[in-house]
């Protein structure tokens, strides 16, 4: 199975670099952009042909490895 | 003293973080990233500053799962006293030994200079050669040394007056000034500006050295 991961900043915590996205944005004439908020997508090739057994693995990797929960939230797509 | 000095791909203040533990008097190891074991009779663990893994994924993340992190993780655990300087403080704050996370600098620029420093604590092994209040000059050179931590985290962190460092003028938008913390044992201190860049005249002061020192005369009293 595939798994996507998306990890992003949490709400409420500071992105300066969407910020920074936003403003170049701005610079370029498209101006109605409100706010940027930028992450990463991480795609893994998995063994398992079970998606329940896939999910559960992802998120495992998201809590351990792929994502710091401290700052950052994920979500996990199995495809 | 005996200080294990970690080497992962990436690590660049290695050696400079071993001459300054020499020059204090200790007794040096270089120890690699691939490595399961601590020597036998480490007193103090230090993890310097780089870019281990050519800072993929997140600073210091890939660095705290490499097999040493086990090691400085159980060693911690038992007590011992483990310095992360720059990356080195990414990779405790990854590993969990210290609370928080270390972001992008808030002008998102890399900041290279010298910056002022207020001592917040002279309880700890670290700065115990220090008073509250001292100030001192030395390096900062980083990119994610935006310190956050939640509201919660932040008042033990005051409560239990574990903010080590302070920054007189704030480079990288770290919430409270934050430069530098303590483990809530004290014995686990992470950092982001380069004490060990500090140590000889002729890199322009001395003012980092007093922390080798402190750490010297801690663990004779041991």
């Amino acid at each position: 199975m595939k798994a996507r991961v998306h990890v992003m900043l949490k709400d409420g915590v500071l992105d300066p670099q969407g910020e920074a996205v936003r403003h170049a944005l701005a610079t370029l004439g498209f101006s109605g952009v409100d706010a940027v908020r930028q992450g990463k997508v991480i795609e893994l090739d998995l063994a398992t042909s079970d998606r329940a057994a896939a999910e559960a693995e992802a998120r495992a990797m998201c809590e351990k490895l792929l994502a710091n929960t401290v700052i950052e939230k994920y979500s996990v797509e199995i495809t | 003293m005996k200080a294990a000095v970690i080497t992962f791909p990436g690590s660049n203040c290695d050696r400079d973080l071993a001459i300054a533990f020499a020059r204090a008097g200790a007794e040096v190891a270089r120890v690699w990233h691939k490595d399961t074991d601590l020597p036998r009779g480490t007193d103090i663990v230090a993890i310097p500053g780089g870019f281990s893994f050519g800072d993929y994924l997140r600073c210091g993340a890939i660095a705290a799962q490499s097999p040493i992190a086990t090691a400085i993780k159980a060693f911690a655990g038992r007590g011992g006293h483990v310095l992360g300087i720059c990356n080195g403080f990414q990779v405790l704050t990854e590993s969990g030994l210290l609370p928080g996370a270390l972001m992008r600098n808030a002008g998102l620029k890399f900041v290279c200079k010298h910056v002022d420093l207020r001592v917040e604590t002279a309880d700890s092994a670290y700065t115990r050669g220090w008073a509250k209040g001292d100030m001192l000059r030395i390096p900062v050179a980083h990119h994610d040394g935006n310190y956050t931590i939640d509201a919660e985290g932040l008042a033990r962190l005051r409560g239990e007056d574990r903010i080590a460092f302070r920054y007189a003028d704030n480079p990288n938008g770290a919430m409270d000034d934050i430069a530098g913390i303590l483990s809530p044992n004290r014995r686990v201190l992470g950092m982001m500006p380069h004490p060990e860049r500090m140590v000889e005249a002729p890199q322009g002061g001395t003012d980092g050295s007093v922390l080798f020192r402190s750490l010297m005369t801690a663990m004779a009293l041991a």
